[in-house]
């Protein structure tokens, strides 16, 4: 593990143990069973899980927390594997050429400024096979889209956990906030009035889709499909398409663009297709720090219901099922994240932070109903839901819940279901006195 | 009679919604049984019937009272403990037997003995001149018999048929 840190650069975590993405970073393909090895035998990680993004080769070691990367800019040459006899019986393995830095570190300014080059090997011991992940690292690798955004404030942040001789000139870069990324002219695109007059016209396009899209259901219904690749093309043009905008304007509306799409919602999606078997797991990750501020500001605990659909909206186009969610909630028992999946006794099911405790929302219901007026009138959903900060529908169930407890009593009067304190607990039974 | 002093939580609503928490309503339960016996005892009551107003079961000034669902299973609580019977076979008439049968029996025995008296009809025992301000005034007719029963069974009365059922009498033995 010393060896390779020395090599590679380390991956902050979020709080559930999923990688934390560059700005415009968007994760491709995930697989498990990986070990990454040096090919001198300096060192390898063993058993990992792999993750391909459009920026860097991640090693994630769940157990351990702990992740590594391989910035796709210092890979140089990737070796086919050859076919032989040998090879169909022996794992399968990726080799590629990684370029160094003086002091060994991987080069993340690629060829230019390395000063040397090591062997990395990606051995494929997971159910999936090396095949689609070859074909999209490929592709990842062509597509270069580390180069086309480096977000200031994320890149800096980057830069203090890893040595500043590492950082090299990148960071001076890194200061200049809003500097145009650099852009590949293409000179069939070029002209000012002709781009801006495209602009107009796609923007033309998009403002009648969400007008006819919005009109009735049946309406998005029949958009739905078109709504989702344009939201696609509009991410992809984003991450990659730089070519059109040589202008200051249009780079201005583009970072906002993204800015916007950023903070709606989560870049890079954990979707079927690139997390595979391994979708469950790392979708339950996901959502647990997603889910975060929600349940932070619903008073610790979130309907499950409103937390499909606020996961739903960040997630954007690649839409997860509330099968899918569910299982998510479920895996959360298996892994070290602060929530959990709560079903009430009527069957409704909440995502409540693990720090709520139950005994804290029982002391303040108790105080609640112990202090004027509700003493006498007893409290409701309603009065609830405003003391506790959370919807009255939660509120209602963490009433009744109380109420199993012995905390409270209820009154199934004129004015609905109203709940007091248990005062019948407080009364000590006399025995009844024979014939009296 | 003096006024009937109700326990302070008669004013609380909870007190007349049937609670579903099995150990809130096992003490709900109790409560109203004591509540019941004692409320029957002020009042010479010993028949409740489930399909008539009975003014304990309701609290005008808080608007609340009980279900007939709440009213049965306060009655067969005080059935199982063996403080009250029901009189049909519907379970609509409820005796409540604030006092038991046996210390009827006793009451009547040491009434008679105190006052020499060695006959006297059912009606003169419930509503005549000398048990006027003892405990055996207004007794319900039924108890009384069964009471009356008892001590025949222990050979100190023997009950006597007159004309009418007025007449109806116990003689006591006189030791």
């Amino acid at each position: 593990m010393e060896a390779c840190a020395r090599v590679l650069q380390l991956v902050q975590l979020t709080a559930s143990g999923r990688p934390r993405l560059e700005s415009g970073e968007v994760e491709c393909q995930l697989l498990d069973g990986i070990d990454l090895e040096e090919d001198s035998g300096k060192w390898a990680l063993k058993s990992g899980i792999l993750s391909l993004t459009t920026h860097r080769l991640l090693w994630l070691d769940e157990r351990l927390m702990k992740a590594s990367a391989v910035p796709l800019g210092s890979i140089g040459q990737v070796y086919a594997s050859k076919k032989s006899l040998k090879s169909m019986f022996s794992t399968p393995r990726l080799k590629f050429q990684v370029w160094t830095q003086k002091d060994g570190r991987v080069s993340s300014q690629g060829q230019d400024g390395a000063a040397g080059s090591i062997v990395l090997s990606i051995l494929f011991k997971g159910r999936t096979g090396p095949d689609s992940f070859v074909q999209r690292f490929g592709e990842v690798v062509k597509a270069q889209a580390w180069k086309v955004n480096m977000a200031p404030q994320i890149r800096s942040s980057l830069d203090e956990s890893v040595p500043a001789g590492e950082a090299g000139p990148s960071s001076g870069t890194a200061n200049i906030p809003r500097r145009p990324p650099p852009t590949k002219i293409n000179p069939a695109m070029a002209g000012v009035s002709g781009i801006l007059r495209k602009e107009q016209e796609q923007q033309e396009e998009v403002d009648k889709n969400m007008k006819e899209a919005f009109q009735d259901l049946n309406g998005l219904m029949s958009k739905a499909k078109e709504m989702v690749q344009l939201a696609e093309k509009m991410r992809a043009r984003l991450l990659q398409g730089q070519s059109a905008g040589t202008d200051e304007e249009g780079m201005g509306t583009k970072q906002e663009m993204q800015d916007w799409m950023l903070s709606v919602g989560i870049a890079s999606p954990v979707t079927k297709e690139s997390a595979g078997a391994l979708y469950h797991q790392q979708l339950s990750r996901q959502l647990a720090d997603f889910v975060k501020d929600p349940v932070q500001r619903a008073g610790g605990m979130l309907a499950l219901i409103d937390a499909y659909c606020l996961f739903n909206r960040a997630r954007g186009t690649e839409l997860i099922s509330p099968e899918d969610l569910l299982t998510a909630c479920t895996v959360w028992a298996t892994i070290d994240v602060p929530f959990r999946l709560r079903k009430f006794d009527s069957g409704v099911m909440v995502i409540q932070s693990v720090s709520q405790s139950d005994e804290e929302v029982f002391m303040r219901l108790t105080a609640l109903v112990k202090s004027g007026e509700a003493a006498k009138m007893g409290i409701g959903a309603t009065e609830a839901a405003r003391a506790l900060g959370m919807a009255p529908a939660l509120a209602k169930e963490q009433l009744l819940a109380a109420e199993s407890r012995g905390i409270l009593c209820r009154d199934d009067g004129a004015d609905g279901l109203r709940f007091f304190h248990n005062f019948f607990m407080d009364i000590s039974i006399t025995t009844l006195q024979e014939g009296s | 009679m003096g006024e009937f002093s109700f326990p302070y939580f008669y004013n609380y609503p909870p007190y007349f919604t049937l609670q579903p928490m099995k150990d809130t309503r096992d003490k709900q339960i109790q409560l109203w049984k004591e509540l019941i016996l004692k409320y029957c005892k002020h009042h010479k009551l010993f028949l409740i019937d489930l399909e008539e107003e009975f003014a304990l079961f309701e609290n005008t000034s808080i608007q609340r009272k009980l279900t007939f669902e709440a009213r049965e299973q306060f009655l067969s609580a005080l059935i199982a403990d063996g403080r009250a019977e029901w009189l049909d076979k519907n379970h609509r008439k409820c005796l409540i037997l604030w006092r038991r049968i046996e210390d009827w029996a006793d009451s009547l025995l040491n009434f008679v003995r105190e006052n020499g008296i060695e006959l006297m009809t059912l009606e003169e025992i419930i509503s005549g001149d000398e048990t006027y301000g003892t405990e055996l005034a207004g007794l319900d007719r039924g108890v009384l018999v069964r009471a009356v029963k008892i001590l025949e069974q222990r050979g100190k009365a023997a009950m006597f048929k007159g004309s009418s059922t007025d007449d109806d009498g116990v003689k006591f033995s006189p030791n």
